[in-house]
């Protein structure tokens, strides 16, 4: 998937890797994609419920490995 | 305003003793909806960390300032972000050190009862998980029953009593929790006690726990008497310790009674449910206190923190020994089910010792409530 931006936030403990990706997101367009790669169990609910309390649309998920990336469209 | 820190310890006693508190926590919404810090006198707020992270002005009328207040997270370090930020907003306020993962893993000995020579017995209560365990001790001996896997807890407790271990026991294959009966029996050399129709797919040695088994903690012979009393699982076995105790294991708790589907079916284990409270306990004395293997609602503590109540007490007041109609008793432990505890599958594969997980995976396993229980 083509993102217009990657964010590592790999080897980050809560609450970093959300504040990060709000950080990354504030410099997209709308409609435009955000990949985020986190290790961080705990991100993966929390940045699908952050993507929705925020109006962005969570395209995809992927985990290989113990790293979990995320696709964001910004809303 | 500086930010307290608060251990899962500190909030045992505050359940334990009906303190007010009021909790903002900050997981979300379906971590908390899963599964909170339970107790009498505590409030709730649960605001997502990641709603806060522009400041928490909007939520400062909503805390209360006469109150005691904590924040709540996962693991810690949302909780500390957002405790500083009420800080910086004039607020005193607290955090939970080790967040929800200390509060699961956090284990209160509580002692029950006395022995007839003059020994003890202890609940270990896992307050955040709802999980009991025990331990008997006599004479510089003790017997543990249904240990969690925080092994050390009970190691270092019988150090400090000056008792050496010496039975391990587990009433039953557990769905809910990690047992750390094996790895205590293998530290201290004590004898492993499984009952065998629970034990059929393990892979390690094990000592049968079958029936009228009568073992002895110290020199002045504390008698453990196993009483097969199936319907949780196959194998599901009780014990009743110096005639006084009646650990019930998963079968029979304070407010609900087992639940008989995790290992199989419920439809085939229903009428062993159904023997086990209804014929096999009422042969017992009245007397007997029940310590079971887990509570399900804060109600269920006495006011000393202990889950135990008299048995004739619970034939008069537990709902699920009071159902005269075979036919609705079936309906309700096979229709009424809760949801099944977290990865319980994977979590009775672990007790088998068919599967290795390492800490952390054993963490994210058990996370969550027990749900053991229909009521």
């Amino acid at each position: 998937m083509n993102a217009d931006k990657v964010l590592d936030a790999k080897g980050m403990a809560c609450p970093m890797p959300i504040v990060k990706t709000k950080k990354a997101m504030n410099e997209l367009q709308s409609g435009q994609v955000l990949e985020v790669h986190v290790t961080d169990k705990g991100a993966n609910a929390d940045l699908t419920a952050w993507s929705a309390s925020g109006g962005h649309e969570l395209l995809d998920t992927q985990g290989e490995g113990g790293i979990m990336k995320f696709w964001i469209k910004k809303g | 305003m500086a930010v307290n820190i608060i251990t899962a310890k500190d909030i045992t006693q505050r359940v334990f003793n009906k303190q007010e508190l009021f909790i903002l926590d900050v997981r979300n919404q379906d971590a908390f909806q899963d599964w909170k810090i339970e107790g009498q006198q505590f409030e709730h707020l649960n605001i997502p960390y990641f709603d806060l992270l522009d400041g928490v002005e909007e939520i400062l009328d909503q805390i209360p300032s006469n109150k005691e207040v904590l924040v709540v997270c996962a693991k810690e370090g949302s909780s500390i972000m957002v405790a500083e930020m009420l800080s910086d907003a004039g607020r005193e306020v607290s955090y939970l050190q080790g967040g929800m993962k200390a509060w699961s893993e956090y284990l209160e000995p509580v002692k029950v009862g006395e022995l007839k020579d003059g020994g003890a017995i202890y609940q270990f209560v896992r307050i955040g998980k709802g999980c009991l365990s025990y331990m008997v001790v006599s004479n510089g001996e003790a017997a543990i029953i249904d240990s969690t896997r925080m092994t050390e807890v009970y190691t270092t407790f019988a150090a400090s009593i000056g008792a050496k271990i010496t039975n391990v026991f587990d009433t039953h294959l557990h769905a809910d929790h990690i047992s750390g009966g094996r790895m205590i029996a293998e530290k201290t050399n004590a004898m492993y006690w499984l009952p065998p129709k629970d034990a059929k797919e393990v892979t390690f040695e094990y000592q049968p726990l079958e029936d009228g088994n009568s073992v002895t903690v110290g020199n002045t012979k504390i008698n453990i008497d196993a009483l097969y009393s199936p319907g949780h699982t196959i194998g599901s076995t009780s014990f009743v310790v110096d005639e006084k105790y009646l650990l019930s294991g998963d079968i029979l708790f304070i407010d609900s009674i087992g639940r008989p589907d995790l290992a199989g079916l419920a439809e085939d284990w229903v009428g062993d449910l159904r023997e086990t409270l209804y014929t096999r306990y009422r042969e017992l004395s009245e007397e007997l206190i029940v310590l079971p293997a887990h509570f399900m609602i804060i109600e269920e503590l006495n006011d000393d923190g202990s889950v135990a109540k008299k048995l004739g007490t619970l034939f008069a007041e537990n709902h699920g020994l009071n159902i005269a109609d075979e036919e609705e008793f079936r309906n309700m432990v096979t229709g009424n089910l809760p949801p099944q505890p977290n990865a319980y599958q994977e979590i009775r594969e672990t007790n088998m010792g068919k599967i290795t997980t390492d800490e952390e995976q054993q963490r994210e396993m058990e996370i969550g409530p027990n749900r053991c229980a229909v009521r």
